[in-house]
């Protein structure tokens, strides 16, 4: 804690820092991209989800949905980790000592391998969740990545109320 | 005007609004649920714009899409508008005198006549475009306009954070 505590310092100490924090539209701009990117994220993760429960384009193959939603996830979450570096570069200690923006990132990676290994597997074997027997193990995981992906929506929204005084 | 003024009042001195200002986790929370549900609300009608500007989905038929997708907006969007409701009421009036709070109700309204308008008049010969990859210029203009008033929507939410006086 105590070195993260000295390299937020020396971050916030640099001129990349100074810009950030002096230039007053720079942090609200930076964010409106950050959640406009998370709306796109979250959503098409959601939508496929929804496919898995029959209750989001029915007429539509998995395949397909998966196919349109979840390959553009990653670049957008290139975006969301320049917006989001950026964020910590102008105000360090709001989150690298902050065990919210940790468990932000914890979540942020179990939803990652979650939606990947559910693209691989549907792209690669079509017809994977349709038949009864894996309908149920389909259900459960697009559950979790609803419940994984609200949770970092969440804990994002309470790194600002968590922040060190 | 005065009804009108006596109806905020009614809401902000109401023990919800109350129990939202005093307590220290229900505001947070209640914003949480409103961001989840704005993401979707933006990202969901995404989808469809995109369809209409000629983007993306272009295999899908538009009106097919569209009653694919509005249900998950429109769900979305009363939870987004009740979670915001009660944020509005644990402080009607500082946010009515912010400028961007205003704004963002404006043009919220304005997307939701776009969609009127669209809905009502320039689909109305859906069936004999509905299935090409390039729309009509209309429903081009049409899905634009909503993505950019969207985009404009989430900035005004961001920035009545920041210009928020002080609780």
């Amino acid at each position: 804690m105590l070195a993260l505590t000295g390299f937020s310092k020396w971050l916030a100490a640099t001129s990349l820092s100074h810009t950030i924090q002096t230039v007053t539209w720079i942090i609200p701009t930076l964010q409106t991209i950050h959640i406009l990117c998370v709306a796109i994220v979250f959503s098409s993760a959601v939508l496929v989800d929804l496919r898995i429960f029959r209750v989001f384009e029915r007429d539509e193959p998995l395949r397909e949905v998966t196919r349109r939603f979840l390959p553009p996830i990653w670049p957008v979450l290139l975006i969301l980790l320049v917006t989001g570096s950026l964020l910590i570069i102008g105000e360090p200690r709001r989150s690298l000592v902050n065990t919210t923006f940790y468990l932000k990132m914890a979540l942020l990676l179990v939803a990652i391998l979650l939606t990947a290994t559910l693209q691989r597997m549907v792209l690669t074997s079509p017809g994977v969740f349709e038949d009864r027997s894996r309908q149920m193990a389909g259900r459960a995981l697009a559950t979790v990545s609803i419940l994984v992906w609200c949770g970092i929506l969440f804990a994002g929204r309470w790194i600002a109320y968590t922040q060190a005084g | 005007m005065s009804y009108i003024q006596n109806l905020i009042a009614f809401f902000e001195d109401s023990s919800i609004a109350d129990s939202i200002r005093e307590n220290d986790t229900l505001f947070p929370t209640i914003e949480s649920i409103h961001v989840v549900a704005i993401c979707l609300v933006v990202g969901s009608i995404l989808v469809l714009d995109l369809r209409l500007v000629g983007f993306a989905s272009m295999n899908r038929p538009v009106g097919r899409l569209t009653r694919a997708i509005l249900p998950v907006t429109w769900g979305a969007f009363a939870i987004a508008a009740s979670s915001g409701f009660l944020l509005f009421i644990s402080n009607a009036t500082k946010y009515l005198a912010n400028g961007y709070f205003d704004a963002k109700i404006i043009l919220i309204c304005t997307a939701g006549v776009n969609m009127i308008v669209f809905h009502a008049i320039s689909a109305k010969d859906l069936p004999q475009w509905e299935k090409q990859k390039s729309p009509p210029l209309r429903a081009r203009i049409a899905g634009a306009l909503s993505i950019l008033l969207w985009i404009a929507v989430v900035a005004c939410g961001r920035w009545i954070g920041f210009t928020m006086q002080e609780l």
